[in-house]
């Protein structure tokens, strides 16, 4: 699944690669990956004082980078002073975390009890199909991952697919093609703000 | 303006009550029309905000922005039929609004003053209901703990204020003595509501019997069950209860801190509950010295990253503190030693919610709701083949009989009703013999379940027993932490004899082998977790036994589920030799001639079902010469 892109560069630059496909390469790089790790300083210094805020801070960072990487990993635990390997132990433990690049939009098909009975596995094997990628995976240009989720609590509606932050309640496998295009197209209809 | 003394609540509520009054159905003489727009995560999934924002534009249109008001208020329950909004005066309940129907609306509505009925509910009978008053599904609830759900907007504390809310907190600090509040909260009879139900009054009483400090108030909102959602709609919708409960306890235990522990997949609840935080605060209801006295207390979020152990009291605290969310023997219990090592008392949002009401009206009114041994009422989820997919709130008691046929609205007319899920993964099918019973902790357990958080799932004739008990399996044995072998192995194993019998590879040995382990596992595992992880195993094999059979000796699925057992088949009446399914086939299993039924060659067909999609006549069949559902 790894493509040309792979020279080299770090993870992160990695994924940077990916989203400033066509401009100047190296100073964008450089320069996005300096103001995320600025962002990240931020929020470490916001929470690293509380008791107990890893979790908020590595929600946040991943966040900021899309995913958690080793560097950030082992960025955070130098910044807050906890082990490296006790950093690691809660990013591998909880489902929230990942530690390879996502796509740009994550499909995630909700596969609590609710939408599981009302058909969730049909919707999960269309995307598959119209994605040509597993579960867990991402396409190669770096478009999709596709994920399952715990109940989102939207049962009234199931099934549910979470597009991002966008929900799809009652989703029909039938729909899925056009949902798929849509965010190809990059018509991405803004995710709601509450 | 910070607030001092019930004197300064009451001029708080007197700004405000007008408009509840109204929302209550009284007259307020203010003149004024308001909108509620419900804005919890399902109505919201449905657009309710782009509504909310159509409807402010187009007030403003119409230069009527002086004498409408919209706002925003948190879950009606029902989710089925959202985005839902409500008018008042009038109590005028319109259903799956949507922003298109705006412009008509306020033209309609608003305007000429006529009712809109296309967007009402329609009742079973087909007829149109304007009032909320008159809708079933709301008139057979006893609504105490989601009281405030859809009248306030739980954006204003104002209007928390204005429906008697910290009057409790502010007469027990100034008033009062911690061991009388927690004499009331036990003579109530409350139980915890997060699914084992230990009594509510005895955790505060053993937390408060500790002489160490400083001591922890925690809030479990990490509400992992998948078809549950009780706990997200009550922190949307009246995050304030929960905050003023949370206070009362920590004045009653001699707590100064409480962390709410709310998942992260819940934006919307996270986000209210922050804005809830910081207006208790900035009024002096939070923080240091509440009303003027020497009480301090604070509350912060904490997050969960998506564990469904850490719903496990012990694991939680360890997540609390930023760390792995494993458990941990008890004793020491968290009361003892919970946070930091410090004497934490840990309770459910729902468990919260009911003490402001609690206390407001009285031990002895509380008591008269529900059951013997479990008092007050119970918010439940209802999804899965259920008409009014939803959330209510009942009595103890209360039959599932009721719940699910009467208020629920039963299941679609040409289904047959098999079976109830309840209790999540934790928890047992229940199957249609015991739908009488009366819901409450004993009965429950009796019938193998449990009550769990208060999710009901419901399922059909077409939902497969087996498959489901795989479905749980295959979610705690994900979610299972590794930290004991009973759990992390014993559920491993389970998983792969039920995914042998799925398969059709199962042998009769394999249902002793199956109920032993599950024995094994629920008697040796570390927390409740694994202890409960076997209980959808269980349950099914006591009550769907002949379904396990079917699929190890006769090789069929009955409800039509489980792929590898399935045929195809071609309908050759119904057949019109159009070829399109052999065309779909990707493995050239089905063959033909022009004017000949077509057929399937079970030998090559892998079960994919592309040929059922594009059969314009719906001539393929599967299972046992049943039509493929819902196509």
């Amino acid at each position: 699944m790894k493509s040309e892109l792979e020279k080299g560069p770090s993870d992160i630059e990695k994924s940077y690669v990916y989203k400033e496909q066509g401009q100047q390469l190296g100073n964008v790089i450089a320069d996005e990956k300096e103001k995320h790790f600025q962002a990240l300083d931020h929020i470490i210094e916001r929470y690293s004082q509380e008791p107990g805020q890893l979790i908020r801070i590595l929600l946040k960072a991943q966040d900021i980078f899309g995913y958690l990487p080793e560097e950030v990993q082992a960025y955070i635990a130098l910044k807050t002073g906890v082990p490296v390997s006790e950093v690691n132990g809660v990013v591998t433990f909880y489902s929230l975390f990942a530690t390879e690049p996502r796509g740009k939009n994550i499909f995630k098909v909700c596969m609590g009890t609710a939408c599981y009975v009302k058909g969730a596995q049909e919707i999960m094997s269309t995307l598959k199909e119209h994605l040509k990628i597993d579960e867990g995976g991402i396409t190669s240009d770096r478009l999709f991952t596709l994920e399952t989720t715990r109940c989102v609590g939207a049962c009234g509606l199931a099934p549910v697919l979470l597009a991002n932050e966008r929900v799809y309640g009652e989703a029909k496998a039938a729909e899925v093609p056009k949902i798929i295009q849509n965010y190809r197209k990059g018509e991405k209809i803004e995710s709601k703000k509450h | 303006m910070k607030v001092r003394s019930i004197d300064d609540l009451e001029s708080l509520k007197g700004k405000y009550y007008p408009l509840i009054k109204q929302r209550l159905g009284y007259r307020n003489g203010l003149g004024l029309t308001q909108i509620m727009v419900c804005s919890g995560t399902a109505c919201t999934s449905s657009e309710s905000d782009a509504l909310y924002q159509e409807l402010e534009r187009e007030l403003a249109r119409c230069n009527l922005n002086h004498n409408v008001r919209v706002n925003r208020t948190g879950c009606f329950g029902f989710c089925q039929h959202g985005p839902i909004m409500m008018v008042h005066p009038g109590e005028i309940f319109y259903c799956r609004v949507k922003p298109e129907d705006v412009k008509e609306f306020v033209q309609t509505h608003l305007v000429d003053g006529q009712l809109l009925d296309r967007l009402f509910y329609r009742d079973a009978t087909g007829k149109r209901v304007s009032s909320i008053k008159d809708i079933h599904f709301f008139k057979a609830q006893k609504r105490i703990v989601l009281q405030n759900c859809g009248v306030i907007n739980p954006e204003e504390i104002g209007e928390y204020i204005a429906r008697d809310g910290y009057f409790s907190l502010a007469d027990i600090i100034l008033n009062k003595q911690p061991g009388d509040i927690i004499d009331i909260i036990s003579k109530s009879g409350l139980r915890g509501r997060g699914g084992a139900g230990f009594p509510t009054g005895k955790k505060w009483e053993m937390t408060a019997a500790q002489d160490v400090n400083p001591k922890y108030v925690v809030c479990n909102a990490d509400e992992g069950d998948p078809g549950a959602f009780m706990d997200r709609s009550i922190l949307e919708g009246d995050p304030h209860s929960v905050l003023e409960a949370m206070s009362i306890a920590g004045y009653c235990i001699g707590a100064g801190q409480g962390y709410i522990y709310i998942r992260a997949e819940y934006p919307i609840a996270v986000e209210r509950l922050e804005m809830a935080i910081n207006q208790a605060r900035e009024i002096g209801i939070l923080g240091p010295g509440l009303f003027g006295s020497s009480f301090d207390f604070d509350i912060e979020l904490r997050f969960g990253a998506g564990a469904f152990v850490c719903g496990e009291e012990t694991a939680l605290l360890h997540s609390v503190m930023g760390q792995r969310g494993e458990p941990r023997p008890r004793p020491p219990y968290p009361a003892q030693e919970g946070l930091w090592g410090k004497p934490t008392l840990i309770s459910n949002v729902e468990t919260y919610a009911n003490i402001p009401a609690l206390l407001r009206s009285g031990w002895e009114w509380y008591q008269g709701h529900g059951t013997a041994t479990s008092k007050g009422t119970k918010v439940f989820s209802l999804a899965g083949k259920i008409n009014n997919t939803g959330l209510i709130e009942v009595p103890m008691g209360t039959s599932l009989r009721t719940i699910i046929f009467d208020i629920g609205g039963g299941i679609a007319v040409d289904r047959q009703f098999k079976a109830v899920q309840t209790g999540g993964p934790s928890g047992g099918c229940i199957p249609a013999k015991f739908l009488d019973l009366p819901v409450d902790y004993e009965t429950l357990k009796e019938t193998g379940s449990i009550m769990g958080s208060g999710g009901i799932i419901v399922m059909s004739e077409d939902n497969c027993m087996v498959d489901l008990a795989r479905f749980y399996l295959e979610f705690t044995q994900d979610e299972s932490c590794g930290r004991c072998t009973p759990c992390r192995v014993g559920t491993k194993r389970m998983l792969e004899i039920l995914k042998r019998i799925i398969e059709g590879q199962g042998e009769m040995e394999d249902l002793e082998i199956l109920e032993e382990l599950a024995f094994d596992v629920r008697d040796a595992s570390l927390c409740g977790l694994g202890q409960t992880a076997p209980n959808p195993v269980i349950s099914t094999l006591r009550y769907f036994k002949e379904e396990y059979i079917a699929h190890i000796r006769d090789k069929i699925c009955p409800a039509g589920v489980c792929k590898e057992l399935l045929t195809y088949q071609v309908d050759e009446e119904k057949c019109i030799a159009c070829g399109l399914c052999a065309k779909a086939c990707a493995v050239g299993a089905i063959s033909g001639a022009p004017k000949q039924p077509y057929q399937i060659d079970p030998q090559k067909c892998v079960k994919c079902a592309s040929c059922v999609a594009k059969c314009p006549k719906k001539a393929i069949l599967k299972g046992a010469g049943r039509e493929v559902a819902g196509q």
